[in-house]
C-alpha cells in the first residue's frame, strides 16, 4: 500500500501539486464541504446566511464548544473520552458566578475592576482540580473513562444546581460579560491592527521554518509553493477581521455607547464591532494547544500514547501521570469554555452547558480526530465545531423544525465519520 | 576472570500463582552474545523483561559491573545503558521515525520545546549508516516495511550508546536480506564491547551469532554452555527433553536421569 501512495505522488496531477503544498489533503476537503454548506444555506436564506452579521454570530457561537473540542483531542487521542464536559461546564459557571456575586462584592465591593480576572481564575482551579481528580481515576485507578466522566456527567450537573441552590445567577461583573462575545469586542481599528499582527507573525513562522530546514540540508518547499501559501494565509486573516468589522454596531447601541459617556452621535457615524474579545480567547487556545501537541514533550507522549500505549510505557513514559494531566487540561478548558459561555448569556444558569459534551465530541470527531487514538488536530477540531455551530443556525435561519435539526445534526455525524473512514482507507493514512 | 557485564542471580517472578521465572541464573560479558533459547512461554522474555525494567521482578539481584542495581522502570534500566529491541518492536504506529527514534529521550532547543529539525537530523545519519535505503523519514512507521520498521527499532537501541542490548526475536519478521543486516550489525557491536542477551527460536541463528546460550524450560534453567562445545542436537534436547549434555554446565531445571533410589 505504501508503495502504491509513493508511486502515486510522482505523477504530476493536484496531488503533487498538494503535496508541494505540504497541506492536510483532509483539512482541506473539510473546508470544501463547509464552503458548500454556507453557499447552501446562504441559497436557502436569500443571501441571510453569509451576511457580516450571521458570520459574527457564528464565531461568537462557536467560541465555546470549539474551546473545549482542542482539550477533547488530547483527550480522544489517548483513547479516551469525556462525557462530564457539558456538567463541568456548568459547575465551574455556578462558582464563577456566585464568586464574582457573592463573595468578591463582599471583600473587594462591588464592580471592582479585579473581579472578572479573579472570577475566572477561581473557575480554572475549580477546572482543572475536577479534571486531574478524574484523570487520576482513570490513570491510577484504571477505571474507564467513559465511566468516570459518564458519573462526572450525573455529578457535576448537580453539583451546579447545589452551589446555585437551583437558582440563575446574575447579572454578571460588567468587564467579566465582555468575554462573551457581542459586548466585548476589539473595534475596527483594533482589529485591523490585530490582523496585521497576526499576519507579520504568520510570515514570520513560514520564514523562520524554511530556514530552519535549510540549515539542517533538508528539501524545502518551492518558492512558489512558500508564497501561495503566503498570500492565502494574508487573505485569510485580513478576510475575517474585514468581514466583522463590516458588521456595524446598530444606531441605538451606538447612541447608548456615546450617551453613558456624556456626548452625542456625530451624525452619520457608523462604527464596526470588530473582532470579539471572545474569538481572540480561542485564537490564543488554538495556538497554545497546537504549540504544545507539536512542540512539546507532553503533546508528542500524548500522541505517542495514543498510537500505541505499551511502546509509550516502555519508552519510560509515565503514562497514568499522562492521562491525569490530559483532563486537566480538559477542565482547565472547560473553565474557558464556562467563562464565555457564562459571559454571553450574562448569567449562570442551571442548564447552561447542557449536551455540550456531545457538540464537543462531534466537534472533534469531524475535524478528524480518529476514536481509536493516536491521530487528530486541534485546527480540524475548531473547524468541526464551527461545522457543527453552522448546520444549526443555518438550520434554524431556513426553518427548519427543530426535531428535524437534531436529527440532521445526528446523521450528519455519522456520516463525516464515515466518510473519513472511507478516506483513510484508500490513502492508507 | 573478568567481571561481568550483567549478573543476574536467582531471578524470579510470578503471575497470579504461575512461576513464570524460577530461580534463574545468567551472566553476561563485555563484547558476548548470549542467546535465550526456549520454548514459548518457557519464561525467556520474563527474564529480559525485568532486566529492561517491563516488569519488576519479585526477588533476586541485578549487577551491572559488578554493583548491584535496582530496576523499576524502563528508564531505570535506560539509564543503566539497557536499550532493548522487542519482539513487537515496540513502536507507535502514527509517529514518524525520528519521533519514535527519540520517544522518551526528545531532544530540546532552549526555550524546551521538541526540536523536531534536529532529531530529524541525527535520524538522517545513523539510518545512513544502518539502512542507507531509507529514506522516509516523515511517514509515520506504520507506512514502513517490516525491515524498515526493525530499523528504526535498532537505531533506537544503538542509537543511545547502550553498554547492554536486549534482542528479542529480531529476525523473526525479516526477509533473508535483512536478517542478514541484523547479523553483521551485531558482529559490529561485538566489537565495540556490548553484551548482547539475543532471544532467538532459529537454532541456526544462535549458532551463528552466539557465543553462550542459556536454556530454559518451565521457567528454571535448563543449563548454559559455550556454542562450541554442544552440537545443535544437544541443544534441541535441552530445549525439548530439559537434558543437560556432557559440555554443558547445568542449571536448577536440568532434568536428572540418573535418580538415586530413595
Amino acid at each position: 500500500m505504501s508503495e502504491t501512495a509513493l508511486a502515486g505522488q510522482k505523477s504530476p496531477t493536484a496531488r503533487s501539486i498538494f503535496s508541494a503544498l505540504q497541506l492536510d489533503t483532509r483539512f482541506l476537503g473539510m473546508i470544501g464541504a463547509f464552503i458548500v454548506l454556507c453557499l447552501v444555506f446562504n441559497v436557502f436564506t436569500d443571501g441571510r446566511f453569509l451576511t457580516p452579521r450571521n458570520i459574527f454570530n457564528l464565531t461568537i457561537q462557536t467560541v465555546s464548544v470549539a474551546i473545549m473540542a482542542t482539550g477533547m483531542v488530547f483527550v480522544i487521542v489517548t483513547r479516551h473520552i469525556d462525557l462530564s464536559v457539558g456538567s463541568v461546564l456548568a459547575t465551574i459557571a455556578a462558582v464563577m458566578a456566585v464568586v464574582q456575586t457573592d463573595f468578591l462584592p463582599d471583600i473587594l465591593g462591588l464592580g471592582h475592576p479585579a473581579t472578572w480576572i479573579l472570577a475566572i481564575l477561581a473557575g480554572i482551579v475549580v477546572g482543572v482540580l475536577i479534571g486531574a481528580f478524574q484523570g487520576w481515576t482513570i490513570g491510577y485507578l484504571s477505571i474507564p473513562a467513559f465511566i468516570v466522566t459518564l458519573g462526572g456527567l450525573l455529578v457535576w450537573r448537580n453539583v451546579a444546581w447545589f452551589i446555585t441552590s437551583g437558582q440563575t445567577i446574575g447579572p454578571l461583573d460588567d468587564t467579566f460579560t465582555m468575554i462573551g462575545g457581542i459586548g466585548g469586542t476589539m473595534g475596527e481599528t483594533g482589529s485591523w491592527i490585530f490582523g496585521i499582527l497576526a499576519v507579520a507573525a504568520a510570515l514570520w513562522l513560514q520564514v523562520a521554518s524554511r530556514r530552519r530546514k535549510a540549515s539542517h540540508g533538508f528539501p524545502v518547499k518551492p518558492a512558489w509553493a512558500e508564497i501561495t501559501m503566503a498570500v492565502i494565509s494574508t487573505c485569510a486573516i485580513l478576510g475575517f477581521v474585514w468581514v466583522l468589522n463590516a458588521y456595524d454596531i446598530p444606531k441605538a447601541r451606538l447612541q447608548r455607547i456615546f450617551e453613558a459617556s456624556g456626548e452625542t452621535l456625530p451624525e452619520g457615524l457608523t462604527m464596526g464591532y470588530g473582532i470579539p474579545y471572545s474569538v481572540v480567547l480561542l485564537i490564543v487556545v488554538a495556538i497554545v494547544m497546537t504549540m504544545v501537541a507539536r512542540r512539546t514533550r507532553l503533546g508528542r507522549y500524548i500522541f505517542a500514547t495514543g498510537g500505541n500505549p505499551d511502546a509509550a510505557e516502555l519508552s519510560g513514559i509515565n503514562t497514568r501521570l499522562l492521562t491525569v494531566k490530559v483532563f486537566a487540561i480538559m477542565g482547565g478548558l472547560a473553565a474557558l469554555a464556562a467563562a464565555v459561555a457564562a459571559a454571553r448569556l450574562g448569567f449562570s444558569t442551571n442548564d447552561i452547558g447542557t449536551l455540550d459534551e456531545l457538540r464537543v465530541i462531534a466537534a472533534a470527531v469531524i475535524g478528524g480526530t480518529a476514536l481509536a487514538g493516536g491521530v487528530g488536530t486541534i485546527y480540524g477540531a475548531i473547524l468541526g465545531a464551527l461545522i457543527m455551530q453552522s448546520l444549526q443556525s443555518g438550520m434554524a435561519m431556513v426553518g427548519v423544525d427543530a426535531p428535524l435539526q437534531n436529527i440532521v445534526v445526528g446523521t450528519v455525524l455519522v456520516l463525516a465519520v464515515l466518510v473519513d473512514i472511507i478516506y483513510r482507507k484508500r490513502t492508507g493514512d | 576472570m573478568a567481571t561481568p557485564l550483567v549478573e543476574l542471580k536467582d531471578m524470579c517472578i510470578a503471575f497470579g500463582g504461575v512461576q513464570a521465572v524460577d530461580h534463574v541464573s545468567v551472566d553476561l560479558f563485555p563484547g558476548e552474545v548470549v542467546g535465550l533459547l526456549g520454548h514459548n512461554g518457557a519464561g525467556k522474555s520474563t527474564l529480559i523483561k525485568m532486566l529492561s525494567g517491563a516488569y519488576k521482578a519479585d526477588a533476586g539481584e541485578i549487577r551491572i559491573d559488578g554493583k548491584e542495581v535496582h530496576i523499576h522502570s524502563p528508564r531505570d534500566a535506560r539509564a543503566h545503558n539497557i536499550e532493548t529491541i522487542y519482539q513487537t518492536l515496540a513502536l507507535a504506529d502514527n509517529l514518524d521515525a525520528a519521533s519514535n527514534l527519540f520517544l522518551g529521550r526528545e531532544l530540546t532547543s532552549p526555550l524546551g520545546f521538541v526540536d523536531d529539525d534536529a532529531m530529524e537530523a541525527e535520524t538522517r545519519k545513523i539510518m545512513g549508516r544502518l539502512n542507507s535505503n531509507f529514506s522516509k523519514f516523515h511517514a509515520p512507521v506504520k507506512a514502513l516495511s517490516g525491515g524498515q520498521r526493525q530499523s528504526v527499532a535498532i537505531a533506537r537501541a544503538v542509537y543511545f550508546n547502550a553498554k547492554i542490548l536486549i534482542m528479542d526475536e529480531p529476525t523473526a519478521a525479516l526477509g533473508v536480506h535483512e536478517t542478514q543486516m541484523v547479523a553483521d550489525l551485531i558482529q559490529e557491536l561485538k566489537k565495540q564491547g556490548l553484551g548482547i542477551f539475543l532471544i532467538s527460536h532459529d537454532i541456526h541463528d544462535v549458532f551463528q551469532l552466539c557465543d553462550r546460550i542459556a536454556v530454559m524450560k518451565n521457567g528454571q534453567l535448563v543449563g548454559t554452555a559455550r556454542t562450541s562445545d554442544v552440537t545443535d542436537d544437544d541443544v534441541l534436547g535441552m530445549i525439548i527433553l530439559g537434558k543437560c549434555p556432557p559440555g554443558a554446565v547445568p542449571g536448577p531445571g536440568a532434568f536428572v536421569e540418573d535418580v538415586p533410589a530413595g
